[in-house]
């Protein structure tokens, strides 16, 4: 380690003569183990790219779409469990938005000051409960629970397209998986809206609520536009985590390849996480850089998605 | 459902005479009114539930509310009063399934774990050994002994990795490369935090198959690598926001009399910060020690204990839920069902497996929620009092 290297505050350290031999020791250590841990970090994430390709490799080598002649194509693979993978998150999202804004907005404005933060830790109990756990609910208490809702979806809606069918006993279907991701994501989203939503500057709110405005009226005006941004990303962050949630999906779905857009139904759909969770015991060699190829596939789609999450935060955080 | 605030005006806003608004109560009417209307429609079409009233008690609730409101105080104070119920319907909705969810594991898990299979709590000091079809008994000993050694070893690879580069972030990442590399690293952390579960149980598959001969090894070292990629960037996040908070005197007061930097940073900013530290460690503890994923991958499952992380496979209480559920109803052919191994006779049961996933669930539960009292307690007792 050169004396560039050291760092700003070794100028109004005592002169290098006066340090013994164990303080440079300790100082280079620090550095070194620092610097290097935060090097790790590249290290693992390119470890983590860089392994799931090469496992994966064999799989897309042996594909149809480049052996030309194999019993089986990585598109066709992958493509139903990527449609089930998006069409279960979206309607986890469509679920969860609504109700967290409304919790968020409850916690921050409508509640009152001393109930606030016991009912936020309410919600974030929500997010310690293990998914697993949430998958045995879902399977055993909430599948059964449902299936009034769904029959009478069916019966009287089933003119659209999402709720057409013929939903059978017991359900478990991807409307159930839906409906268990939204109570997962729902702390994450509900956490995020909170804290943007009591960043609105005060003076604003005050003054809307000088010029006569209701509650309701104050926050459509000021917070809702303050927050939008936070609102967004919030919602990019839970799709992130809605579309990498294995056990809800494994222990509810029962699984199918389709593109069908009827939710109802059982047996259609199946994610790329569950499908992984469901496979992988059984799988070796082709079969198993199959499930890693589809495992890269869903890396990079929520490495995509939390990045642009992250990146509506930070444009949006130096302004609040 | 309504709470005396959501109406009560800003003392500020100045109202205009004609805008009379109604005290908080004739929300509670109408409610009444909402309920009583849906349970006697409910009645007569013959679907009356607790479910199904409340539910659409609410729907009439919100119906009645807007309405009465409308004609007493007009549209505004109408909309207004809608939005406070809707918001109110929110929050109470996503009571629901966590009051249902921790009704569910107490009943019917506590219920398990403290029956007398033989004795109570046997659950907990059991394994699944010998254990065979109906058999209503066995336990999850070796299922915690495999959570508590696998998240143990994840903590020793994570918490130094972790809080080093948190050091890193905050004492180091000033100037110059070193300042380009924290923004990196911090973005990094922020996209490791969102890797899903199970890629972090494939990476932590595809590292150890790509240098053993044995495609199909599994040990509990893989699944505390693959646990420890989620669960340093939680350790990096919670630990940095308390080195933050460190205040910037203590340390230039540590420069000034010529301490060195290391020293500074062991003996002031960690010392000072070691309550929130603790506590940030505690919840990234006890967010990966409910993981399931990776650890189905990486761990498989075993119906004894195995101390051994280095060789074969592990129970851990997530997997052992999925597992149980898994399997599902049993298959009782009459009441009792006989090991033909060692010949034990034990009592059949159609629900042993569910039961037994609901008591697991419980117990994971409990020690999820033991770590977050314990984080709760660390911060709210050791924090220094650095405002005075």
């Amino acid at each position: 380690m050169s004396t560039a290297d050291i760092e700003p505050d070794a100028a109004s350290a005592p002169p290098a003569s006066m340090k013994s031999g164990g303080r440079r020791f300790g100082d280079a250590l620090f550095n070194a183990l620092s610097v290097g841990s935060g090097l790790l970090i590249f290290v693992t994430l390119a470890a983590v790219a860089i392994f799931l390709t090469l496992e994966s490799l064999p799989a897309i080598i042996a594909s149809r779409e480049f052996s030309g002649s194999a019993d089986f194509s990585l598109i066709e693979y992958s493509l139903p469990l990527v449609f089930g993978t998006v069409l279960a998150s979206a309607i986890a999202l469509v679920i969860a938005i609504p109700i967290s804004l409304g919790i968020a907005l409850f916690i921050s404005h409508f509640a009152p000051r001393r109930l606030a933060s016991a009912l936020g830790y309410m919600i974030d109990l929500l997010a310690a409960v293990p998914s697993v756990v949430y998958g045995l609910w879902g399977g055993v208490w909430l599948v059964p629970k449902l299936e009034p809702l769904y029959v009478f979806l069916n019966t009287y809606f089933g003119w659209i397209p999402l709720f057409a069918g013929e939903p059978t006993a017991p359900m478990r279907n991807l409307a159930s998986a839906s409906v268990v991701l939204a109570v997962m994501v729902l702390p994450i989203i509900t956490a995020v809206s909170r804290e943007v939503f009591l960043q609105t500057p005060r003076l604003q709110e005050e003054a809307a609520l000088a010029l006569g405005a209701t509650r309701w009226e104050t926050i459509r005006t000021v917070v809702l536009p303050f927050g939008r941004g936070g609102v967004v990303a919030a919602s990019m962050l839970g799709l992130g985590r809605a579309l990498g949630e294995t056990m809800a999906v494994l222990m509810i779905l029962a699984p199918g390849a389709t593109f069908s857009l009827h939710i109802l139904e059982v047996g259609r759909h199946n994610s790329i996480a569950a499908n992984i969770a469901s496979k992988q015991a059984e799988a070796s060699g082709v079969d198993m850089s199959l499930l890693i190829f589809t495992g890269l596939v869903l890396f990079v789609l929520t490495f995509v998605i939390n990045a642009i999450a992250r990146w509506i935060v930070a444009r949006s955080g130096p302004k609040s | 459902m309504s709470t005396p605030t959501t109406v009560r005006t800003e003392p500020s806003v100045h109202r205009p005479r004609d805008e009379r608004r109604l005290p908080w109560y004739h929300l509670v009417f109408t409610g009444i009114a909402g309920l009583l209307v849906a349970i006697a429609v409910l009645a007569i079409v013959g679907a009356l539930s607790v479910t199904s009233a409340i539910l659409l008690g609410f729907v009439l609730h919100l119906l009645f509310g807007w309405g009465y409101s409308l004609l007493r105080e007009g549209p505004r104070w109408a909309t207004d009063r809608l939005m406070t119920l809707l918001v109110i319907g929110a929050f109470a909705i996503s009571m629901f399934p966590l009051l249902s969810l921790l009704w569910s594991v107490i009943s019917r898990g506590l219920t398990r774990v403290i029956a007398a299979r033989p004795t109570t709590f046997a659950f907990w000091t059991e394994d699944m050994s010998g254990i065979i079809g109906g058999a209503d008994a066995g336990g999850v000993f070796h299922a915690i002994v495999g959570t508590l050694l696998i998240t143990l070893w994840a903590s020793i690879i994570s918490i130094p990795v972790g809080l080093f580069t948190a050091i890193f972030l905050v004492e180091y990442a000033n100037v110059g490369w070193k300042r380009t590399l924290g923004r990196g690293v911090t973005f990094l952390v922020d996209v490791m935090t969102g890797i899903p579960s199970i890629v972090a149980g494939l990476f932590g598959l595809a590292v150890f198959i790509a240098f053993m001969p044995d495609q199909s090894v599994r040990m509990g070292i893989m699944g505390a690598v693959a646990l420890s990629l989620l669960m340093i960037p939680t350790v990096v996040r919670n630990s940095e926001e308390m080195l933050r908070l460190v205040p910037m005197d203590l340390r230039e007061a540590a420069y000034a009399l010529g301490v060195p930097k290391w020293l500074t940073i062991v003996k002031v900013v960690l010392r000072t910060a070691i309550a929130g530290l603790t506590t940030g460690i505690t919840l990234a503890i006890a967010r990966v020690i409910g993981e399931t994923a990776p650890l189905l991958l990486t761990v498989g499952m075993v119906t004894s204990v195995n101390w051994n992380m280095f060789d074969g496979r592990m129970a851990t209480l997530p997997t052992f839920i999925n597992q149980q559920y898994r399997n599902g109803n049993a298959n009782c052919m009459s009441d009792t069902v006989t090991n033909p191994i060692n010949q034990e006779v034990y009592a059949c049961a159609v629900s042993t497996n569910i039961d037994r996933a609901w008591a697991a669930a419980f117990t994971l539960i409990v020690i999820v929620m033991v770590l977050n009292i314990i984080a709760r307690m660390i911060s709210h007792y050791f924090s220094p009092k650095l405002s005075r």
